[in-house]
């Protein structure tokens, strides 16, 4: 569904990302996991286009999409969910979706009570402003957010950031259910052991180059991906 | 159409009343009367409401610092003047300069249609005002859009004042008379209408009206998909962007219909001072509304305009006295020798209290008088503390 070819990103004269080639099947669960300053954003804010790279090149469903501007990206389906969640803190719940789905021009509501029905919570909080909420409800937020827009990949930047563990794994549940209604997702963590055991498949970033590819379950059991990552 | 709940019932009954009242006012006060202040106060604060809520959808809900507003309303002004001189009257406005523009829409209309003709001709004038403004600031908004917060700030306050600066020019002069003041274009008195030989005075509501109308149209978009894009734009640029909506061009968008209201309230301003002089519209004049947009409330409509209409009031009647030596009988009073009408309550002093008032509101009510809540939320509130039961969820979707 998404292929990247030998993507190299600078930011100003240094170079994040280092030529790094992935592919992300339709209807699984990829993840890239990485210690900080790896490049994991970085590749995700490429592929959205908040980036442009200076090399290589980014194949959605086999068309190019390399540098379009974000507003073309999210109208092909390919959506967001920025680290640090990044709600609009003054508008309520229910805006807040509502700006999710802004590309839209058919009927959005099914998808109103679609993303309630996934997250219970929000519907409670529907005139809630969003930045009054916990962490874990804002994140809520962000993917219901997100999954307004319709994705056909959604990209989540460290979901599980500063998130209670009880939280993590309810996050971690809910993606897997997304899943099964044929979302595709890419997933950046720094939660590799929870990463691992969600994900189809997985990548290893260190310092702008992949070092180690495999199955999840597989990694999970890699030795030296247990002495860098899981400790 | 939705149905109106019962909140926002309340608001348009009390628009209405407000209109009524303003019609009937108009007819019982006559220009030499005292209360005559209260007119004048009104028209003047009505104007001040549009500028107020078109400057509050660039900063209040696009969360776009800009500083350009007095030199927008000066274009604005300065097309509508232009574009509404009786050709008759064009040789005595422009004295040093031989005039190039050579139409009256008022004037061309009036002869076609006669009376009402006049203020068809008013209101193209208007609007053609709107749309000059408009067009300036798309072509400012190209740089200047591009810039953040401060940077923003201090270049959309430079242009303000280059618009000024290019508008006095005397290479201008054959269009905009230079230094010079404008004058003898279409006024309030033409709003007037006489039905059997007796006058009804309109002027008034005439100009409450067309500045409603200005402030219903924000209104309506405020709340359309374009005005949650914009606030999204305010929350966060990059989610914003994140969710797909295209920053730059509804930055451009705000900006323009922005200036498109700026440009019709320099009008009406224009229509209200009876004379345009340039020199007026100095960026001191974008920190009044500035003033009134914070007093409200950033990011309320309905704050705009009572923040408006206080701020008029307040420095245009109210306060008047403490300049011209007689406020509230206290001039009679002397403390250590020192008697405050001779010596206190002299020209400047009600700029003195003004901002001590100003600062209170800044301490006291942090986030303007309505915060970003529109009126209909305080209505629900004030009638939620009669009931025995409030109702949830009272806010309408």
């Amino acid at each position: 569904m998404l292929r990247i070819e030998d993507l190299k990103v600078n930011y100003g004269g240094i170079e994040a990302v280092k030529g790094v080639s992935l592919e992300v099947p339709q209807g699984e669960i990829v993840t890239l996991i990485g210690a900080n300053g790896a490049g994991k954003s970085t590749i995700l804010r490429t592929i959205s286009g908040l980036v442009k790279p200076s090399g290589g090149k980014v194949f959605f469903n086999d068309e190019e999409i390399t540098g379009l501007i974000p507003y073309d990206i999210v109208s092909k389906g390919i959506t967001l969910v920025p680290e640090g969640r990044k709600v609009f803190p003054d508008l309520t719940v229910l805006e807040n979706l509502k700006a999710g789905a802004y590309l839209r021009k058919d009927d959005i509501k099914p998808d109103i009570e679609w993303v309630y029905s996934l997250f219970p919570r929000l519907k409670e909080r529907s005139w809630q402003a969003a930045g009054t909420m916990s962490g874990g409800e804002q994140q809520m937020l962000a993917v219901g957010r997100a999954l307004m827009s319709k994705p056909k990949l959604m990209m989540m930047d460290e979901p599980s950031l500063g998130l209670a563990p009880l939280i993590v794994k309810d996050i971690f549940d809910i993606i897997k259910t997304i899943v099964a209604q044929g979302v595709t997702i890419l997933l950046i963590e720094q939660n590799a052991n929870m990463a691992l055991q969600t994900a189809n498949f997985a990548y290893v970033l260190e310092v702008g180059r992949i070092t180690m590819t495999g199955q999840g379950k597989e990694l999970l059991n890699n030795e030296e991906v247990r002495k860098a990552y899981l400790g | 159409m939705k149905k109106l709940s019962s909140a926002n019932l309340i608001t348009v009954l009390l628009l209405i009343v407000f209109f009524i009242s303003l019609i009937v006012l108009e007819q019982l006060i006559a220009p030499t009367d005292r209360m005559n202040m209260l007119l004048v106060s009104l028209r003047q604060g009505s104007i001040f409401a549009l500028l107020a809520v078109s400057m509050n959808l660039l900063n209040g809900f696009t969360g776009l610092f800009s500083l350009g507003h007095a030199g927008f309303m000066l274009i604005g002004a300065v097309t509508y003047a232009i574009f509404s001189i009786p050709l008759a009257y064009r040789d005595m406005v422009y004295l040093y300069y031989d005039y190039v523009i050579k139409v009256s829409f008022p004037e061309i209309f009036g002869n076609l249609l006669g009376g009402p003709g006049m203020m068809i001709g008013v209101l193209i004038s208007i609007i053609l005002a709107g749309l000059v403004t408009a067009l300036i600031a798309f072509l400012v908004g190209l740089p200047v859009l591009r810039m953040r917060s401060d940077y923003l700030a201090i270049a959309t306050l430079g242009f303000g004042e280059i618009i000024r600066a290019i508008i006095m020019w005397q290479g201008m002069g054959r269009i905009t008379n230079g230094a010079n003041p404008l004058r003898m274009f279409t006024r309030t008195d033409s709003f007037n209408i006489t039905i059997g030989g007796y006058t009804f005075g309109l002027i008034t509501f005439t100009l409450a009206l067309l500045s409603a109308v200005g402030i219903f149209i924000i209104l309506l978009l405020v709340t359309s998909s374009y005005g949650r894009a914009f606030k999204a734009i305010r929350e966060d640029e990059i989610a914003a962007e994140a969710m797909g909506i295209n920053l730059f061009k509804h930055k451009q968008l705000s900006f323009c219909i922005s200036s498109f209201f700026a440009g019709t309230g320099g009008a009406l301003i224009a229509i209200f001072m009876g004379t345009v002089a340039p020199i007026q519209f100095r960026a001191a004049m974008t920190y009044e509304f500035l003033l009134i947009v914070v007093l409200g409330g950033i990011g309320s409509i309905t704050g705009s305009i009572l923040g408006a209409m206080l701020f008029v009031f307040a420095s245009m009647w109210w306060l008047r006295g403490l300049d011209s030596g007689a406020f509230l009988g206290l001039e009679r009073i002397t403390i250590f020798g020192v008697n405050l009408g001779e010596q206190v309550f002299v020209s400047g002093f009600r700029l003195v209290v003004f901002s001590v008032i100003i600062m209170c509101v800044v301490l006291f009510f942090r986030r303007g008088l309505m915060g970003d809540k529109e009126l209909p939320y305080y209505v629900d509130k004030i009638r939620s503390k009669f009931k025995p039961t409030p109702k949830a969820g009272g806010v309408d979707a």
